[in-house]
């Protein structure tokens, strides 16, 4: 089976570390902000840290958005990591209003500054984080062979609520606040936390995503 | 110079916005886990280690430890470039790109970073985040510029705290120089220009054993909205409890009692879980 992957390099995100992580998987990595190479593009990763407006300019910039939205329509698979998760999504609130690449129906919020019992918690929500998988998930394909609730690593200050119930796969609370850590839908693919810096439990999702 | 003032300090747990028991130990719960870090201070190609941020002394290949220390479950790895910021250049690129090859847990990076030109060099070498000390107290809308390149959560406001009378002033060029500054306020200026974590080093405590500056630690991690990571002092597994629980600390960093083997993640994992600290399971 082929393992080839193309991680979107938009200028923003630690792709090298990424480009790392998957090559340990086992993957012949391509970077490239080019919007040709999506049309052989057997797998995609978006990987992501900063900004959402950010995000979408790097994307725009490249011209890469109407290509991302083919390649996904186009029913092969595609893996957004955290700030590329949420780039997935319809809209954003961060720093004013944002449209996102609107595969995913829903929208991107700040995590409540409270925690559910009303006390102030720490913002951005970073650190190690169980995850519990979603009562009516189906997407099993990326936490296969995970264990009950595998721990990985978050750091973000927004975080994802998808319009759909259906595509949440995976949760994680922080102090109470359920945060949505993947999400599925068709070949669609995004993770809130980042399994290239998950340890051996990342990089087994990794793995699971070049299996697809 | 204006330091903090006992009232101030987060002592006083009523007074403090962050209240210890909202971030720390909450039971059977749902908050992010205790992380337990590897500070490794490199100088050169050599992992170093000295007594408060003093008398280095060489302890090995910072690579072996790194990786030994990820094959371990550490949560997380800092490496902090002890001379960078004094001769105002920057080594640890290769070691850090290098670590990134085989370790999957976050490396934060510091020492000597003064633009964000250093900052884009350093993740592009593998760094998750980068921590800043001597520019941001000389030039603190770096904290501000960093931030808005990349984003909040690689910025690590790196503060060396001095005790004084009333307070704690923070330092810089491994304790040697002063900068006037209140650590508290310090602290609470970085987050508000876009810090999204603390890493707080006591110079009087670190490389001495006794158990971290447990004031320090409170006083700042009860006043900010962002993770504060204790660093200096740890002499065995009770001191990590003890900083969780009465300092208030997010994450603990840990270096010579690793280095020296004086006790291993596995029994700082075993303790914090005792003591009904949540850890990573592996």
């Amino acid at each position: 089976m082929s393992r080839s992957v193309l991680v979107v390099d938009y200028g923003l995100g630690n792709i090298m570390s990424v480009t790392r992580a998957l090559t340990i998987c086992g993957a012949d990595v391509h970077l490239s902000s080019s919007a040709s190479d999506f049309i052989g593009a057997e797998r995609v990763i978006i990987p992501g840290v900063g900004a959402f407006a950010d995000g979408m300019e790097g994307l725009r910039r490249n011209g890469l958005l109407e290509p991302l939205r083919n390649y996904a329509e186009s029913g092969r698979p595609i893996l957004g990591i955290c700030l590329g998760m949420q780039l997935l999504l319809s809209t954003a609130e961060e720093f004013g209003d944002h449209e996102g690449l609107d595969l995913i129906a829903g929208r991107v919020v700040a995590i409540p500054n409270t925690g559910t019992d009303g006390h102030r918690h720490k913002i951005p929500h970073v650190g190690w984080n169980a995850l519990h998988r979603a009562a009516n998930h189906k997407g099993e394909m990326l936490l296969h062979d995970l264990g009950d609730s595998p721990h990985v690593y978050f750091v973000h200050s927004y975080s994802v609520v998808p319009q759909n119930e259906s595509v949440r796969v995976a949760d994680a609370y922080y102090n109470g606040r359920r945060i949505t850590a993947v999400v599925n839908q068709g070949m669609i693919f995004g993770c809130q936390f980042h399994p290239e810096k998950s340890g051996e439990v990342g990089l087994k999702i990794l793995t699971n995503f070049l299996s697809i | 110079m204006s330091l903090d003032h006992h009232q101030h300090n987060g002592l006083n747990k009523d007074g403090s916005n962050f209240p210890c028991d909202t971030v720390t130990k909450v039971s059977g719960s749902v908050r992010s886990l205790l992380r337990i870090i590897a500070r490794l201070d490199v100088k050169g190609a050599n992992l170093i280690k000295g007594m408060h941020l003093e008398g280095l002394r060489i302890v090995g290949d910072p690579q072996e430890f790194a990786q030994q220390y990820y094959q371990q479950g550490v949560d997380e790895i800092i490496y902090i470039d002890t001379v960078a910021s004094l001769y105002g250049r920057n080594n640890l690129v290769e070691i850090v790109r290098r670590t990134a090859e085989s370790i999957f847990v976050p490396i934060t990076v510091g020492g000597g970073i003064r633009s964000v030109d250093d900052v884009r060099t350093l993740l592009r070498a593998g760094a998750d985040k980068v921590a800043i000390n001597t520019a941001a107290t000389e030039n603190p809308s770096l904290i501000e510029e960093v931030a808005r390149s990349f984003g909040s959560q690689c910025v690590v406001l790196s503060i060396e705290a001095k005790r004084r009378p009333g307070g704690w002033e923070a330092l810089v060029n491994n304790g040697r120089d002063r900068t006037g500054r209140g650590v508290v306020e310090w602290a609470m200026e970085g987050v508000q220009r876009g810090a999204g974590e603390i890493l707080l080093t006591s110079v009087d405590q670190e490389g001495t054993r006794k158990g971290f500056d447990l004031e320090l630690i409170r006083a700042v991690a009860t006043s900010v909205s962002v993770p504060v990571i204790a660093s200096g002092g740890l002499g065995n597994a009770e001191d990590l409890v003890t900083v969780v629980q009465n300092g208030c600390a997010d994450a603990v960093a840990v270096a010579d009692a690793l280095h020296y083997n004086r006790c291993s993640l596995s029994d700082l994992r075993r303790k914090a879980h005792s003591a009904g600290l949540e850890v990573r399971m592996l």
